[in-house]
């Protein structure tokens, strides 16, 4: 392969998680060739120490500005490319990667795949990502270099190990007038009285239940099992629950000892959420639903009969 | 003003299914309107009736087949739509984020839209691409995963959904793209007046040499190449039998697990 850019992820002081998988994914693409990190604004410093991991070549520091931007973040990015001439750039499949890596894609006039999941490289690159909804994989194969590829989150394990890699300033020159967004502050949603993460059993419904009166059956339940109500988004998006219910990678992280998963397909977003149960059931009609990829129990029929059973089961 | 806002139909898959070479056969594919599209028609459609002179327009990449499920854009409002299409991408699998850019840029040089509008991703291929290269390529400023959306004489105010219940709050200089998130609005119904106004609207049949484009425009590096059912690492038991058996089942392994008791 060849030289690897890779691009890190950090919010409010800290790095994000998937910094630490962007490495080992981008030590695996780049073989016997060098893995350059970047980190731009923010502190740079700390997070160079932290960032010095098992596999790191150099780090590079952009000192510029607090939090991301992608104005700033496209500036630094091309400019790092063309001092680095890597030839793949990695940057992660996180929402503010996603607010800059087709950016950098296009202004670059590279070929971009997002969202990727495994590489090959035996032959060239291979990118291994899904389609519709997790329910297929697919292969793109990538006929030129440079590229552009985003990886997500939890698929790679955490870079560990120190590595004793350089840390290099980087001296960007960041036009101003191409700055045409400020961030003014963040807020955090989904409060209130219903702490969905204290929960030891969440009955979770999803777009399977149709309606919003059907909703009573799952209350019916969670009463039934001692437990409480989250949802999938969709529920929420159509304002039958509210925002502190959801679960998945915009909504709250749950670890209860039983998920019961309703009419809920399995979606990446809503898996980031829930992986973590101790104990994963679902109800589903469609055997092909990837929740029974993570799930420990699992019934593939009718939520509208299972559910009234089960509701009987504890009576 | 005039809103240009990005339509894609997208295909579901159902339960069972048949993979056929790098796609899946057409007997198990369900066609409808992507749905953060629905979501971005809802904000223009919203935009545009509290507005004077605002002109709505969607554009599409699709074949002809799609153009029923444009028409629901126009029922909900939209006042009229372009669909591109052309020979070129039939055979193509994989039309990659670089063509769909340089398609609907060229699309938006007629239009010379103020604000364009996408949606967070298509449901299908998922590459949640497009609007910001699109922006990049306009030379327009942009917000990804916006679930709020306020316009100002030259400036927008958004959130941007982060992870984790975190939201960004942003001043965007425009114009601008904003890729719109699933929930930031309750998209309508179309109702039947809607449903009679759009046989009447326009669609735009247009095909590359119309945009000044030709086929080269879907070439790619990037190739499709297999398509498969992923392999289940999963370990799952499932439990079989008529409901009352089934629950029963369950009931067990919950009682085991602690559910339920006092
Ligand atoms: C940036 C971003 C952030 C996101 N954040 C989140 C998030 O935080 N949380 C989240 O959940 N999603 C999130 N999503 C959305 C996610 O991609 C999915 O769209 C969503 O999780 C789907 O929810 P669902 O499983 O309830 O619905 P669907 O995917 O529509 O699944 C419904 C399921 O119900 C089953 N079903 C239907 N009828 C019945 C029946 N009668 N009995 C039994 N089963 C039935 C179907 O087989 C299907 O599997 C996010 C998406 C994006 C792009």
């Amino acid at each position: 392969m060849s030289d690897v850019l890779a691009v890190v992820d950090h919010r409010r002081g800290s790095l994000r998680d998937v910094s630490y998988e962007l490495v080992t994914a981008g030590r695996e693409l780049a073989g016997g060739d060098e893995l350059h990190v970047a980190v731009v604004s923010g502190d740079v410093d700390r997070f160079a120490e932290k960032l010095d991991l098992d596999g790191v070549d150099a780090i590079h520091t952009v000192d510029y500005g607090e939090e991301f931007n992608h104005d700033v973040y496209l500036q630094a990015v091309e400019q790092l490319y063309a001092d680095l001439e890597p030839g793949v750039v990695l940057l992660p499949n996180s929402v503010n990667g996603l607010d800059y890596a087709p950016a950098v894609a296009n202004s670059l006039s590279l070929p971009l795949v997002t969202d990727a999941i495994a590489f090959d490289t035996d032959d060239g690159l291979d990118v291994t990502r899904e389609m519709y909804g997790s329910k297929v994989e697919t292969t793109i194969e990538v006929d030129a270099e440079p590229v552009v590829v985003t990886v997500r989150g939890g698929e790679w394990p955490a870079a560990e190990a120190n590595g004793g890699a350089d840390v290099v300033p980087f001296d960007v020159d960041i036009d101003e007038s191409a700055v045409r967004s400020t961030v003014t502050g963040f807020e955090e949603v989904g409060g209130g009285d219903v702490d969905i993460t204290d929960a030891d059993v969440l009955v979770s419904v999803g777009r399977g239940i149709g309606e919003e009166e059907n909703l009573d059956l799952v209350f019916d339940l969670a009463e039934a099992l001692d437990a409480t109500v989250s949802s999938s988004r969709p529920i929420v998006d159509n304002g039958w629950l509210p925002k502190n219910r959801q679960v998945g990678q915009s909504g709250k992280v749950v670890t209860p000892d039983v998920y019961l998963a309703i009419g809920i397909s399995g979606a990446v977003q809503h898996v980031a959420g829930m992986k973590g149960a101790e104990t994963i059931v679902a109800i589903n009609t469609d055997p092909n639903a990837p929740i029974f990829d993570i799930a420990d129990y699992g019934v593939v029929d009718d939520l509208f009969d299972v559910v009234p059973a089960l509701i009987e089961a504890f009576e | 003003m005039k809103i240009l806002v990005t339509v894609k139909e997208v295909a579901e898959v159902e339960d069972d299914f048949e993979i056929d070479g790098t796609s899946i056969s057409e007997s198990s594919l369900e066609y409808d309107l992507n749905e953060w599209d629905d979501y971005a028609v809802e904000a223009a459609v919203q935009i545009a009736e509290a507005g004077d002179d605002v002109e709505v327009v969607a554009v599409t990449i699709g074949p002809e087949r799609s153009e029923e499920t444009i028409r629901m854009a126009l029922a909900k409002g939209v006042d009229r739509a372009v669909r591109v299409w052309d020979d070129a991408f039939e055979d193509v699998d994989l039309l990659d984020v670089e063509s769909k850019t340089d398609v609907l840029a060229a699309v938006a040089a007629e239009e010379d839209p103020d604000l364009v509008l996408t949606g967070v991703q298509a449901a299908d291929d998922s590459f949640g691409a497009t609007g910001v290269s699109l922006a990049d390529e306009l030379g327009f400023e942009w917000a990804a995963v916006v679930n709020d959306l306020e316009l100002g004489e030259d400036t927008a105010s958004v959130r941007r959904e982060l992870e984790g219940g975190v939201e960004e709050l942003t001043e965007v200089e425009l114009p601008a793209v904003f890729t719109i998130q699933t929930g930031i609005n309750e998209p309508r119904y179309a109702s039947l007046r809607g449903i009679r106004q759009a046989q009447r609207k326009e669609i735009a049949a247009t095909g590359l040499g119309d945009l000044g484009l030709d086929a080269s425009v879907v070439e790619s590096d990037l190739r499709l190449t297999e398509m498969y059912e992923p392999e289940s690492e999963s370990d799952v038991t499932l439990f079989e039998g008529d409901a009352e058996a089934t629950a029963a089942e369950l009931a067990t392994v919950l009682r085991e697990k602690g559910v339920g008791a006092e």
